[in-house]
């Protein structure tokens, strides 16, 4: 193991687990607004024991997604110099700018509403969490307008080797932005829609206390859930088409096509050899694929051995190939993980609409292992992202490989990413036991905790 | 004024907010298990940050990420340069973080004084770390002729640099102190400043030896002469004024004048790095400066704009805040934490 490939395996490990926690923040945020906004608008003290019941469980994730925030921050100095070297002029933009408008904005006003029950005016502390929300999914879009030139590079000119911006406007209307965005949006609703069902299922089922908070977060919940999914299944498709006009490794990659194809195949299983760039065995639906490229049966889609060929001539010799198994199951699980999702979405509208979900319990103990489905798309959506750039780690411009830091050895970095993956460890335990405690208390519970 | 000034004073202000704030945090977070007999103490004394912490942290986000964006070379070559404290600062601070979040979430002794104590050794150490790493930029590391670090972890564990990192540490703590003096009220708040009056003597006498041997072992006097040594010398007068109203009991200008003192020394430390951002042990031609470690100015323009307008905004609403939790906390009020 070099200091590499164990840098490598640190930041994947790091930043998935920052992302277990943010989509819910992002989420749920705004879903707490609403839920207050509710409270101020009709008085009804159920509305503000669902913002407080709620709030509590969000505040538990909300500090995990925080302190692992940090080190992602610090990572691209301490492993991926090299990186920050030939980037920071246009990556540490992005990266300034979240901090100073909207992380700043998100931590401080979170800070009031949460000691500020008794302070401020009904409006205001409801006021307060809306800017929490807009705070935090407006650092996501800084985020990922950083994460977005990694993957199509714009506005910049190459100067003494490193990239220099020369067009702050098309660093945030980039393309990749525009898709990946909304993409990420919608996948914090998704998330939080379906964290609020689960919990929610577990004390319909159970028929205790605080039936009408719960009935009233259900619905809330599926709603948000059933617009989410709806949302990302759109997104998604939009995105695809995108990945294949600036990206077609990766899509390549995801769908295991080896040689262009017109009209191109969809696989619906393939077993790959790796090797040999070769199904072992597979079954796949004639023309599907060029449609969901072009919208239209027809029309060529390129292949893994086609693009090699092409990329050796632009960029010189070498292996322009990711992991292809990793892609292609990756997409896969985020793709089937979305479509169960939007499916279970449907089913409990339907049970709603005919007011008998609670007569349903099959229904109501499904959603609760269903609280994976988002983690695992989540988890997956950023593998493909990722795992399918490489061996680029700014697309066409800087190879993974040459941006690592020169100063560190893998000794120090193999303490690191043991001493992270311990901690981590541990610190995922007790937040699992927290949340679990926590929710299965229900409303009435804590407030009789906390007096 | 050019943009490569500005910016190497603006990462100078985000530092200073950085440990002006985070400063007293650090040693609220110190002084908890020795201050807090009971619970309840230590739910007032974590709860008298309780709505600021958070916020002030983000200080060194920015303070990074700005470095990050205006001077890519020096965020490069110090982060990693210093791994392995960093790494200890990281861990610090993702477990004094969730320390805050999770200790009043069940009530079993155990898990709260394990709690209690995260935050105190999640606060002491990067409270040392910071003094430490600070120290080296002025004092100089091995960098290379291509801005590489080529030192080990035990380059940074000099004398000079120690001394600075104690100086932070304790004085990070009195400042904490003075902060729980004047934010909290009975017998945590009365502990407070017996702490501080204890803890003033030990980080007056660090404080000026840092300063006083900082200026010649890191040859700011044969580079400059005399004339900044005012900066060093109005922050231990800041120090001593501390000192002095300490005895008189008046504990709100001794907390401003704690402030002065880490305002003025990140000062002093600014002032004898420009136009330097990290000296170079090896040679000073090497040394990362405003230019060689710098941005396009395409870059700082924009970062401009967008400082100039963020950066007030922040300070207003981060000030909102103090306002709205101005009032001493105590047994009466209500706890989150």
């Amino acid at each position: 193991m070099n200091e590499l490939l164990l840098s490598r395996w640190q930041f994947a490990i790091t930043s998935t687990y920052h992302f277990l926690f943010v989509p819910l923040t992002l989420g749920l945020s705004i879903l707490l607004a609403i839920m207050e906004t509710l409270y101020v608008r009709t008085g009804n003290e159920t509305y503000k024991q669902m913002t407080r019941f709620w709030g509590k469980l969000f505040l538990i994730n909300f500090a995990m997604g925080v302190v692992t925030g940090i080190v992602l921050e610090f990572q691209f100095g301490m492993n991926w110099s090299e990186y920050a070297r030939f980037m920071g002029d246009i990556f540490g933009v992005p990266l300034a700018i979240e901090a100073l408008t909207s992380f700043f904005l998100e931590s401080t006003f979170l800070g009031i509403w949460i000691f500020g029950w008794d302070r401020l005016s009904k409006s205001l502390h409801a006021a307060t969490m809306w800017v929490v929300a807009i705070g935090g999914n407006l650092s996501a879009l800084w985020i990922l307008a950083a994460n977005s030139f990694m993957q199509q590079p714009v506005g910049y000119v190459l100067n003494q080797g490193r990239v220099e911006l020369t067009d702050f406007g098309a660093l945030v209307t980039n393309g990749n932005l525009l898709v990946q965005y909304p993409h990420v949006l919608a996948s914090g609703i998704v998330t939080a829609g379906f964290f609020v069902l689960a919990v929610s299922a577990y004390h319909l089922l159970r028929k205790g206390r605080d039936l009408e908070l719960f009935r009233r977060s259900f619905r809330g919940g599926l709603v948000y859930a059933l617009v989410g999914t709806l949302a990302i299944v759109a997104v998604g498709h939009l995105q695809g088409q995108h990945m294949i006009r600036v990206q077609p490794m990766k899509m390549a990659a995801a769908e295991a096509l080896w040689n262009s194809e017109d009209p191109a195949a969809f696989s619906v299983f393939s077993l790959i050899d790796e090797t040999q760039k070769r199904d072992v065995f597979a079954i796949r639906i004639p023309a599907v694929l060029s449609f969901l490229a072009h919208n239209y049966f027809g029309g060529m889609v390129q292949g893994i051995n086609n693009l090699q060929t092409d990329y050796e001539k632009q960029y010189g010799p070498g292996n322009y190939v990711p992991s292809v198994a990793v892609n292609y199951w990756s997409f896969r699980l985020m793709v089937g993980a979305g479509f169960l999702m939007l499916l279970l979405a449907v089913v409990g509208m339907v049970l709603v609409v005919q007011k008998r979900v609670e007569q349903v319990p099959w229904y109501l103990k499904i959603l609760m292992p269903a609280l994976a489905l988002p983690y695992l798309a989540n988890t997956t959506g950023w593998m493909l992202t990722e795992m399918g750039r490489q061996p680029w780690i700014v697309f066409g411009l800087q190879k993974t490989a040459d941006a690592v830091s020169r100063s560190i050895t893998p000794g120090m970095v193999l303490v690191s990413l043991i001493a992270f993956t311990l901690v981590y460890g541990a610190l995922m335990a007790v937040d699992v036991y927290l949340l679990v405690k926590t929710a299965r208390r229900g409303a009435s519970g804590l407030e009789e905790a906390a007096a | 004024m050019d943009l490569n000034t500005l910016w190497f004073i603006l990462i100078g202000v985000l530092f200073t907010g950085f440990f002006f704030l985070e400063g007293f945090d650090y040693g609220v977070g110190i002084l908890l298990p020795w201050l807090g007999k009971q619970d309840l103490e230590r739910r007032i004394i974590a709860n008298s940050i309780g709505p600021f912490w958070d916020g002030n942290e983000v200080w060194l986000i920015t303070a990074g990420g700005a470095s990050f964006a205006a001077f890519p070379h020096f965020y490069a070559t110090l982060f990693s340069g210093f791994y392995l404290p960093l790494l200890l600062v990281l861990l610090a601070l993702i477990v004094r973080g969730v320390a805050f979040e999770f200790r009043g979430k069940d009530s079993h002794p155990a898990w709260r004084s394990t709690w209690d104590w995260m935050i105190f050794v999640g606060s002491a150490l990067p409270a040392l770390l910071w003094g430490v790493a600070m120290a080296n930029l002025l004092l100089g590391v091995p960098i290379d002729a291509s801005k590489t670090y080529v030192g080990g972890f035990f380059n940074l564990l000099n004398p000079w640099a120690l001394v600075c990192g104690l100086t932070t540490l304790v004085g990070f703590t009195l400042h904490g102190a003075l902060f729980l003096r004047l934010k909290t009220s009975g017998a945590v708040s009365e502990r407070a400043e017996a702490a501080a009056r204890m803890l003033w003597l030990p980080a007056i006498v660090l404080l000026v030896v840092a300063l006083f041997a900082g200026y010649f072992v890191t040859g700011v006097f044969s580079r400059l002469g005399a004339v900044p040594i005012l900066v060093p010398v109005l922050a231990g007068a800041a120090g001593l004024a501390a000192g002095w109203f300490l005895r008189r009991g008046r504990a709100g200008p001794a907390f401003a004048m704690t402030g002065a003192t880490i305002a003025l020394s990140t000062a002093a430390l600014f002032v004898g790095l420009f136009p330097r951002l990290m000296v170079s042990s090896l040679n000073p031609e090497w040394s990362l400066t405003i230019t060689n470690a710098s941005s396009s100015p395409y870059t700082l323009r924009t970062m401009t704009i967008v400082a100039v307008i963020f950066v007030p905004l922040v300070l207003l609403y981060q000030a909102w805040s103090y306002y709205v939790f101005r009032e001493r906390v105590g047994r009466e009020s209500s706890l989150k934490y």
